[in-house]
């Protein structure tokens, strides 16, 4: 079937989609846009976390003809330009990217936590990033990388 | 495989109707997962996430009447004042990811003695709304499992509601789980105290079905002190916690044994009826 949707504001189709495949599939097989990760495919390590009608999900639950007509947001789209997105920055900045496959999952993550809460606590830092896993960096600087991605955010804002 | 995405609720049982052989899709947390492994290869999907009736709530001759669409972020969000059972236990499920996509149909639809939403709707005494061309009924939940991953939902049928009395009183749900996040429950309980003076049980992840424990209910009736409001006897809670316990049919498996899913349970309904009589006694 062929399936239609906004992908970072851009209107993408893909053709010969099986009826049965994710939207994680068809962004990294079909549409090329490799950022999300494909780590577990059952929704238990966040990796493939993307925007669908700004809600944050996991692309490989998501069938691809459920995101027909939608408005899709991945990590590629977060960037302006060439100028990373400040939760982008901070992950860099914290050293909070080792092997980087559980990175871009958790990028959308926190972008998602600090448009709801500007000034999370750690209780809800934590809470927040229940769903994604990482294997290299224990965590530390993954909330080293919040706190700074939301100190500076209201630095600029206050 | 066919892909079916009936824009109305008319269409969608239409739908059913034509091909009962194919699978609902709600937040596809449980289908997708089957899907991608291959576990599972239905004639056809039917999408149910564009019709409009599924995802809302209101109120309904005093009940709340919430499709069976609506996720789990938006019960703990929209809900929690009316239903705090339902909402802790929603609270619990996965991580936001999860709970911004899974649904309480589709927790019905997969009728898991571990789903977390259905302890707290056994304690509320919920109402499954069922529907068909041929035409609706109201199941209680209690009577809606029939066995592990079975209920009476039938071939041509789809989940439209659940219906939910408002809490009256306290509500709590507790779980056991490895981690304090993503978990399948290994023991779950759910409670509600009515103030008028009668108690509602569900337990979770115990038992081939979510059960009741009607002889708990009955000895928390009769034994607390209602009129007086007055002190919790721990030798109340206790029993009540023994009598939960012994409700259960709990069986060994990877995530826990039997004989500490029944101590578990015991715990928890001790902890919670605490929690929730001094809550109804504050
Ligand atoms: C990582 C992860 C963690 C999880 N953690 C938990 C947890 O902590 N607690 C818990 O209880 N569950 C958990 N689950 C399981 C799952 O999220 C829940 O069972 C959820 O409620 C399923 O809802 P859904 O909308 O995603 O259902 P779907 O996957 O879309 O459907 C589930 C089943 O219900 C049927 N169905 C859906 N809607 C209807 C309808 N309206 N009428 C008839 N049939 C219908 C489908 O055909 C299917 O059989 C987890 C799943 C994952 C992947
Ligand atoms: S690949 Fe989707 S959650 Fe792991
Ligand atoms: S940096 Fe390697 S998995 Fe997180």
């Amino acid at each position: 079937m062929r399936v239609i949707c906004t992908v970072n504001g851009v209107e993408r189709s893909a053709d010969d989609v099986w009826e049965g495949e994710s939207l994680l599939y068809v962004l990294r097989e079909r549409m090329g846009l490799p950022g999300s990760k494909n780590a577990c495919e059952q929704g238990e390590c966040g990796s493939c976390t993307v925007y669908l009608d700004g809600v944050a999900v996991c692309a490989c639950l998501v069938a691809a003809g459920q995101a027909a007509g939608r408005d899709v947001v991945t990590v590629e789209g977060l960037a302006d330009g060439e100028e990373l997105h400040p939760v982008q920055r901070a992950f860099l900045d914290a050293g909070a990217v080792q092997c980087g496959f559980c990175t871009p999952g958790l990028v959308v993550a926190v972008h998602d936590l600090l448009e709801r809460e500007a000034a999370p606590s750690d209780p809800e830092i934590r809470e927040a990033l229940a769903g994604n896993l990482c294997r290299c960096t224990g965590y530390e600087k993954i909330l080293d990388a919040v706190r700074l991605a939301a100190a500076r955010a209201r630095e600029e804002t206050p | 495989m066919e892909f079916l995405s009936p824009p109305t609720w008319a269409d969608a049982l239409a739908a059913k109707a034509a091909r009962p052989d194919a699978v609902p899709l709600a937040g596809g947390t449980d289908v997708m997962v089957e899907l991608n492994f291959r576990r599972r290869a239905p004639a056809a999907l039917l999408d149910l996430t564009r019709v409009p009736e599924l995802r809302a709530w209101r109120e309904e001759d005093g009940l709340l009447r919430i499709g069976a669409g609506v996720s789990y972020a938006r019960i703990m969000a929209e809900l929690g004042g009316r239903l705090p059972g339902l909402a802790r236990a929603a609270r619990t499920v996965g991580s936001p990811q999860i709970r911004n996509r899974g649904t309480l149909g589709g927790n019905l639809g997969s009728a898991s003695p571990a789903g977390d939403g259905h302890p707290p709707l056994l304690a509320t005494g919920a109402l499954v709304e069922l529907a068909s061309t041929r035409g609706v009924r109201r199941v209680p939940v209690a009577e809606f499992f029939t066995g592990p991953k079975q209920s009476v939902l039938s071939d041509d049928e789809l989940i439209a509601a659940v219906l939910v009395p408002p809490a009256p009183g306290p509500q709590q749900f507790a779980k056991i789980g490895t981690r304090n996040a993503m978990v399948i429950a290994v023991a779950s309980f759910a409670l509600e105290l009515r103030p008028e003076g009668s108690v509602g049980t569900g337990i979770g992840s115990a038992g081939p079905t979510p059960l009741r424990a009607p002889e708990a209910e009955a000895f928390a009736a009769a034994e607390l002190p209602w009129a007086s409001r007055g002190r919790l006897d721990p030798a109340v809670a206790e029993r009540f916690g023994e009598l939960v316990a012994a409700a259960a049919s709990p069986i060994d498996d990877v995530r826990g044994t039997a004989a500490y899913r029944r101590r578990t349970l015991g715990v928890l309904a001790r902890r919670t009826l605490t929690w929730a009589w001094s809550e109804l006694c504050a």
